[in-house]
């Protein structure tokens, strides 16, 4: 099995000149359309060769997170095809366009690949699997009722005659497509739903596979870039002359209104270049911005009158809160985070007046599209985004904004018919991130005399990612971020997991100028610390256990109580631990998933955290791939622990700090702790996300073991700012 | 020039002594199995053989490489048979988007040299490549996995 690698290969034909872009049509006549390998396609999704290869088509990028092969689960279930001969194909958003959008949303983030296609998908399988078997029906003169097909075999036992897809495949794609189809009930899956390898290890492990700073065409020259380290900074003048006369420097030249680049034959001649052009920025007024400042307007917030509100419940808080028997109150903080996606960011530009083409990582090859139709200038029928495999994602590549797209088409125009691949050396990439928002936040609770919580307020004072790069979405909600309110909200994907009395949960919106960006797990990773840690200082005032506390607010939510109380029994809750060892817990809904977090730690010396063990149970409603699963969620704990115990972008003069991983780490596998993950779906309609949702319950839970083992409660992130080290 | 021997077969080079090995290695010779992550030797995703040791690229200049025996990723298996490690890692599924894991497997390659059966604190203290995905759990099981292998390497 391999990934058939769709995009490299047609880049470099397309600059030899020798394959039309798109898909081919030579041999079917005018009804077949062609992957590119030649074989028919029977329906958008699948097209299947002569010897019974089967090229799925997904168009969610491939990053890291399995979506690919979990898609191509979901397709050859419903195609009853050999697993063995499934490679996958990326359509271009070219071909997307140019076919009305038959693959639908091509966007790779919020969770979304598999829960939100796999029902097209699936169908797209399984009217395959009809028109082949018709196909072959009609070849034999029989009632395709009285076929089966299996593992890419159909067969009519009546007269005892079998075929294979493939040999049936360019009758089938000459058939009409059914629109309605039956699925299958996914308690029969064979391969969906089973922990099959992934498709794309292979080439992950010889150096083979084709990331977005690996590609080559001929001519390409390689840019290196310097965009004003302060944001909204333009500018003013630069002086090249110590670096032009540099052996291998082709051109520098001026990108948008606020960036420098030097194209070279070489990207280090290029990057070393970069640092002997003399540059003049305008930093404008964000340069007076600090940390400092910054943290002073979200305090302001923290008591504003004026908020939007995410959640309320029940009669009035204030007076709740005023008549409570106690009154407990705390204050956190989160702060910038950098994505550091191991692969810097970049993308290979090539623009002539009739064509403009980029080849590189994307997790929203329509976002791609986009910008490059925008800074290209032409028309969509001349445009077009080949992906490569990401080397991370984490929501930086989504598309918000397509920032270096936009830098590449750039340049490559004032070089026309070169391919120009742009690349930012990890300092620009610290520099002109997107970043997790900067949040605090305000928690009040009120308990009566018997500790039964009467009445909680959540103040979240902060950025909006939304406000900052879909101004419409909150335009339409009368200036409210929905999102930011991700994990605690009134209802859908991210509903608060609690039943309070009297709740309000608001957000006093601060935005900065430091732009804001979707960083895995997005708003959930700041909401599960404050609401799940203050949820353990609120048992602690009511003289309660931590689990039984929350079990009684969970009393309206099985499914987060099921996840809760089997993350709870494993980790081994209300047994006694071994000596020196302390637990946590946590529990939200994210992403349309059930989560919950059980961490043990030891603590030595009051500030070197062991984290031993960290149990994650996660109800996503079906489980496509529960190999995949557990590693998502192993992984994810790295992120959000990384992000909890290291993680920081303070700004100074209104730019960025932290310039590379000496100043931004990121956990190593000697601090992995062991993580024991428990998929445990429970079907029903909606289908929840995997990459995401786990990520917040490990910071919580570590927090509230931490405060067990030394009696210190921790509120402001990260850990080490606190003199708190991860061993 | 300079004279490299990389993955067997040596050649000239007419870069500047001061470029780092890993640009080298990825443009002039053409390897890009070997990823850049950081410039500072911190991430390890440049991670090589010279002879032999495990060393990160991104800050070994290439004039220090002269004459030495370079092995990059594309060059660890044997022919067709793939390293143990390589086979580790495809049988315990290990790499996530993979980008880091040219240098971890090399990492990893280097230190089963030095330690074939190492312990979970040998491998803590060898192994400190950054993975932003987070895969450190299977790569564990892997780099185990491969020491008990009876595949030589």
């Amino acid at each position: 099995m391999q990934i058939n690698r769709r995009t490299f290969i047609v880049s470099t034909a397309a600059v030899t000149g020798g394959l039309a872009l798109g898909f081919r049509l030579p041999f079917g006549g005018p009804s077949v359309a062609r992957a590119q390998d030649g074989s028919p396609e029977v329906g958008v999704w699948v097209a299947i060769g002569p010897d019974d290869t089967v090229n799925i088509r997904v168009v969610r990028s491939e990053m890291g997170q399995g979506t690919i092969t979990g898609l191509a689960q979901l397709v050859a279930e419903e195609l009853d095809c050999d697993w063995s001969k499934v490679r996958i194909e990326y359509p271009t958003p070219g071909e997307s366009v140019k076919r009305k959008r038959a693959w639908g949303d091509f966007s790779t983030g919020g969770s979304r690949g598999i829960r939100e296609s796999h029902e097209y998908v699936r169908k797209g399988g399984a009217a395959a699997r009809v028109m082949l078997v018709q196909a072959a029906a009609t070849q034999w003169k029989v009632p395709a009722s009285e076929c089966t097909a299996s593992n890419s075999v159909i067969t009519h036992a009546a007269s005892k005659r079998k075929t294979t897809y493939g040999k049936v495949a360019e009758a089938a794609a000459r058939l009409p497509v059914p629109q309605d189809v039956t699925l299958k009930d996914p308690k029969t899956w064979k391969i969906a739903g089973k922990p099959l390898k992934r498709l794309d290890t292979r080439d992950k492990v010889n150096g083979k596979m084709i990331y977005g700073i690996d590609v080559k065409m001929p001519g390409l020259l390689n840019a290196a870039i310097k965009a004003c380290p302060v944001f909204g900074g333009t500018l003013k003048s630069f002086d090249a002359s110590a670096a032009s006369g540099i052996k291998g420097v082709k051109k520098v030249v001026q990108v948008g209104n606020d960036a420098v680049a030097v194209v070279a034959d070489s990207w280090w001649t290029a990057k070393t270049a970069l640092e002997k052009v003399s540059i003049v920025w305008d930093e404008g007024e964000n340069a007076k911005v600090s940390s400092a400042t910054i943290a002073e307007m979200l305090k302001a917030g923290l008591d504003a009158e004026q908020a939007f509100v995410g959640n309320q419940n029940g009669g009035n808080v204030k007076e709740a809160l005023a008549g409570a028997a106690k009154r407990v109150e705390a204050t956190y903080a989160y702060p910038f985070q950098n994505h550091a996606c191991m692969e810097p960011m970049n993308i290979t530009a090539r623009y002539t007046p009739e064509k403009c083409e980029v080849w590189g990582p994307t997790q929203n090859g329509e976002a791609a599209f986009a910008a490059v139709l925008e800074a290209s200038g032409l028309p969509a029928d001349k445009v077009d985004v080949y992906k490569t495999m990401l080397g991370g994602g984490f929501g930086r590549r989504g598309g918000y904004p397509n920032d270096y797209v936009t830098q590449a088409v750039l340049i490559a125009k004032q070089m026309p018919g070169t391919p120009i691949k742009l690349l930012w050396s990890r300092e620009e990439d610290m520099l002109h991130g997107r970043y997790h928002p900067v949040m605090q936040c305000k928690l009040v609770g009120g308990l009566d005399a018997s500790g039964n919580l009467t009445g909680l307020h959540m103040r979240i004072s902060g950025q909006s990612i939304l406000a900052a790069v879909r101004p419409e979405v909150v335009q339409a909600q009368k200036g409210r971020d929905p999102l930011s309110f991700q994990g605690v909200f009134e209802s859908g994907e991210h509903q608060f997991s609690y039943s309070v009395p009297n709740l309000l949960i608001d957000h006093a919106m601060r935005n900065t100028h430091v732009p804001p960006g979707f960083w895995r797990g997005v708003n959930i990773n700041q909401n599960a610390i404050f609401i799940e840690c203050f949820m353990d200082e609120l048992a602690e005032a009511a003289g309660q256990d931590a689990l039984e506390f929350r079990r009684k607010l969970l009393a309206n939510n099985p499914r987060g109580l099921g996840v809760l109380n089997a993350a709870a029994e494993k980790i081994g809750w209300g047994k006694p631990a071994p000596q020196g060892v302390y637990r946590g817990l946590s529990v939200l809904k994210a992403f349309n998933s059930y989560v919950a977090g059980a961490a043990e730690i030891t603590v030595e010396g009051g500030n070197k955290v062991k984290v031993r063990r960290i149990v994650g149970a996660t109800d996503p409603g079906y489980a496509v791939n529960p190999a995949q699963i557990e590693r998502q969620v192993a992984g994810s704990f790295v992120y959000g622990l990384s992000a909890l115990f290291f993680q920081e972008c303070t700004v100074k003069d209104g730019r960025i700090e932290q310039t590379n991983f000496h100043e931004y780490n990121s956990m190593r596998i000697a601090q992995m702790p062991k993580v024991e993950t428990i998929s445990m779906p429970t079907g029903g309609t909606v289908w929840g996300g995997i990459g995401e949702p786990t990520i917040c319950v490990a910071a919580p839970a570590v927090l509230n073991a931490f405060y067990r083992a030394t009696g210190k409660r921790l509120r402001s992130i990260p850990l080490k700012n606190q003199g708190i080290e991860l061993v | 020039m300079i004279r490299l021997t990389i993955n067997g077969k040596t050649q000239q080079v007419d870069v500047d002594p001061n470029t780092p090995l890993l640009w080298v290695i990825r443009e002039q010779v053409g390897l890009t199995g070997t990823k850049y992550g950081c410039g500072i030797a911190q991430c390890g995703a440049c991670t090589v053989h010279i002879d032999g040791a495990a060393v990160r690229s991104c800050s070994f200049p290439v004039s220090a490489a002269a004459g030495k025996k370079i092995t990059t990723i594309e060059g660890l298996a044997q022919g067709n048979a793939l390293h143990k490690v390589q086979q580790a890692w495809i049988a315990n599924d290990v790499p996530q988007c993979g980008y880091c894991q040219s240098g971890m497997i090399m990492a990893v390659a280097a230190l089963l040299k030095e330690k074939p059966k190492p312990t979970d604190a040998d491998i803590d203290a060898a192994i400190t490549n950054i993975c932003r995905c987070g895969t450190f759990q299977q790569v564990r099981e892997a780099i185990h996995a491969a020491a008990n292998a009876s595949v030589k390497a």
